[in-house]
């Protein structure tokens, strides 16, 4: 049933059923709840309704403000009293062309309509600033979708006077602010529009009767686009695509046909279809999606398929090449396990439905699309929006290169009977400091998509930790860690909270990709000495059961901690006396500061 | 199509799109039913024309009195 909601979704199903997803989804454990205020310029409550099963089925409990009926700019820019104790984690800004009130009159000269084009988008801009300067929260606003008529026909995209022409300068003014103020997001409806059909995203009918800003199909779509923003800033998107060979990447069984018989390359209508998705799928690997191969095959015939001269996707493109024959179920557990990734930051792409429902149901998480046909595959796997990408960091780009260099330590690692000595070969040396704006984003989003080496799960937007940063009752730490590999970026988190004569670690995370690098005893070193210097005489820590951070329970009593208390669900607060010194237990990395 | 058909996939969408069973006659109007405010009236009245593959004309969503009318119109458009 919750299949309606993975693209492509059954948008009929979808508005039908609304409440019988709804009781569905509730049913799941484990979602995370955030605040989101939406703000509209028209109907809202069935946006809402539907972005609120999105929400769900990526793993977030949203709570709503719904602000009156068109009340988005009053709401915005004075404020009222039931918004400010909301206290949104998210703003939503539903808008489009249906709120503009003013355009250009054909009397009108250029610099008039200049003006104007100013003024419209200074009154948004207004709204904006105030929102961020209140709440401190990330805010998305839809941009402007082309009205459904032309009074000057195919004049409107060049003349000034042209509403097609004033709504793409409008567009062109919120992406600058886009790129000028961190936090936020447009949600493209200019583009969805398009993609959807102007024809069909306008009803006039549900306009003047209900106030609806586009159809009720096209409704759907905005609600799923905002969900994959929100989705993606509290650090729920997919991470890596699992991909077969055979009919996916390429046309024609290697194992049969030999790889000179493979439908591949320009040549061929069908050899073009496989080139322009492999194509994209490089495009995702150049932005850290990383790529993966799960394939029936023995060996030596995948490999022989993937030095075929016109694949655009070489061996070295591939994180984790698994070609065998096992359940690709099974396959796809153990590459998540090797590149200590959870299975449901997968995406499962194979032509074979019979291996997508044994992924599915063995999997549980992972997304599998219905690729369809070659010529479906990259719009079925593009429309997903499984990667939407906000806040870029630069570990993001770096993410394939380093996933790599940790396979390499793999192979090393079986090369040395002892694990000392392993350490010891790798040349580790690590950063330690305070937080810094240069790498805020990096911590606010590490914070969102740690779950496993995380012992308390607290989440930070990138201005939570900006705050955080600058109160002197805390005791913030980023970690980087290098090796003779290369560097794995910032890959540790802590805050310490200073309450009298404790340190209280509300926030203690790691990366799983240096798990036992000793990384957590060099955190935890500094840390301490931190809030010694600061008169503390016990540090305390919190573990937090959830579903997914079980490794991380043993964690304070390896660090020598004295468990203090433990309720029946698991949570556990655990002690150090740090009053009569402390000794430092990172032995293998060397610390900068 | 004959009324029986049309009430009896009627009932298909309510129950759906309530989350339950409705109990629905010619004479039955939003009031009698729990839920049906203004907000899931356009719920409904989508759903119903992806049942019939239908479109009403607007003047007729807005003078529409009760189910009956509702089944009729049905009938007229499919």
């Amino acid at each position: 049933m919750i299949d309606v909601l993975k693209y492509p979704f059954d948008i009929k199903m979808l508005l039908r059923k609304k409440k019988v997803l709804k009781r569905e989804l509730f049913e799941k454990s484990g979602l995370t709840p955030k605040k989101i205020a939406v703000l509209g310029g028209s109907t809202t409550q069935d946006v809402i309704e539907v972005m609120e099963l999105f929400l769900l089925d990526n793993g977030i409990k949203p709570e709503f403000y719904e602000s009156e009926y068109a009340r988005y700019w009053e709401d915005a820019t004075f404020g009222n009293p039931e918004l400010d104790a909301f206290a949104p984690d998210v703003v939503f800004i539903h808008t489009s062309s249906r709120n503009i009130l003013t355009w250009p009159i054909i009397a009108q000269g250029t610099r008039e309509i200049d003006a104007l084009v100013d003024s419209t988008a200074a009154k948004f801009e207004t709204a904006w600033d105030k929102l961020a300067a209140h709440f401190n929260c990330p805010i998305i606003q839809n941009n402007f979708d082309y009205l459904p008529y032309r009074l000057l026909g195919n004049l409107e995209a060049a003349d000034p006077h042209g509403r097609t022409n004033f709504l793409s300068r409008l567009n062109m003014r919120f992406a600058a602010y886009a790129q000028s103020h961190e936090g936020f997001f447009i949600n493209d409806i200019n583009w969805q529009s398009a993609d959807f059909g102007l024809v069909r995203w306008h009803d006039e009918a549900y306009w003047c009767m209900y106030k609806y800003a586009m159809s009720k199909e096209a409704i759907p779509v905005v609600a799923f686009n905002v969900a994959n923003i929100v989705k993606s800033l509290f650090g729920k998107n997919k991470k890596a695509v699992a991909l077969d060979l055979d009919n996916t990447l390429w046309g024609g069984v290697v194992g049969d046909d030999g790889p000179e018989k493979l439908e591949l390359g320009t040549e061929t209508a069908v050899g073009q279809c496989y080139v322009e998705f492999q194509k994209y799928l490089k495009g995702l690997q150049a932005q850290g999606v990383l790529l993966n191969i799960i394939s029936k095959n023995e060996e030596a015939a995948a490999r022989g398929g993937l030095s075929h001269p016109q694949m655009v996707l070489k061996e070295g493109d591939f994180i984790s090449i698994k070609a065998n024959w096992e359940a690709k179920s099974q396959n796809l557990i153990n590459m998540a396990n090797e590149l200590t990734l959870l299975p449901e930051a997968f995406v499962f792409v194979d032509d074979n439905p019979a291996e997508r429902e044994i992924v599915k149901q063995q999997v549980p998480g992972c997304v599998v699309p219905d690729v369809g046909q070659v010529e479906s595959y990259r719009s079925v796997v593009d429309h997903g929006g499984y990667f939407e990408p906000t806040n870029f960091s630069k570990d993001d780009l770096k993410r394939n290169a380093m996933y790599k260099e940790n396979a390499a330590r793999a192979q090393l690692q079986v090369s040395f009977a002892d694990y000392a000595e392993y350490l010891k070969s790798l040349d580790m040396r690590a950063v330690i400091k305070s937080f810094e704006p240069m790498y805020t984003s990096r911590i606010a989003q590490l914070t969102n998509k740690s779950n496993q080496f995380n012992l308390t799960t607290r989440r930070y937007t990138q201005e939570e930790i900006e705050r955080t940063a600058a109160d002197n009752r805390f005791i913030t730490r980023y970690g980087q860690l290098a090796d003779k590999f290369g560097d794995n970026g910032v890959v540790a988190i802590s805050i310490g909270e200073l309450k009298g004569e404790a340190c209280e670690l509300i926030l203690w995370l790691m990366s799983c990709r240096v798990l036992k690098r000793d990384m957590e005893f060099a955190m935890m070193d500094e840390i301490v000495s931190a809030a010694i210097a600061k008169g503390a005489k016990k540090i305390r820590g919190f573990y937090y059961p959830t579903a997914k951070n079980a490794m991380a329970k043993n964690f304070y009593e390896i660090q020598g901690f004295t468990r203090i208390s433990e309720d029946e669900s698991g949570n556990a607060v655990w002690e150090l006396d740090v009053s009569g010194g402390y000794a430092n237990k990172n032995k293998y990395i060397e610390v900068g500061k | 199509m004959n009324r029986e058909k049309v009430y009896s996939r009627l009932k298909d969408v309510f129950s759906d799109v309530f989350d339950g069973e409705v109990e629905l006659k010619d004479a039955t109007t939003a009031s009698d039913v729990e839920g049906w405010d203004s907000l899931s009236h356009i719920t409904i009245i989508g759903a119903i024309e992806d049942e019939f593959d239908i479109k009403f004309p607007m003047k007729d969503v807005v003078h529409m009195k009760n189910v009956g009318d509702l089944v009729s119109k049905i009938i007229e458009l499919s």
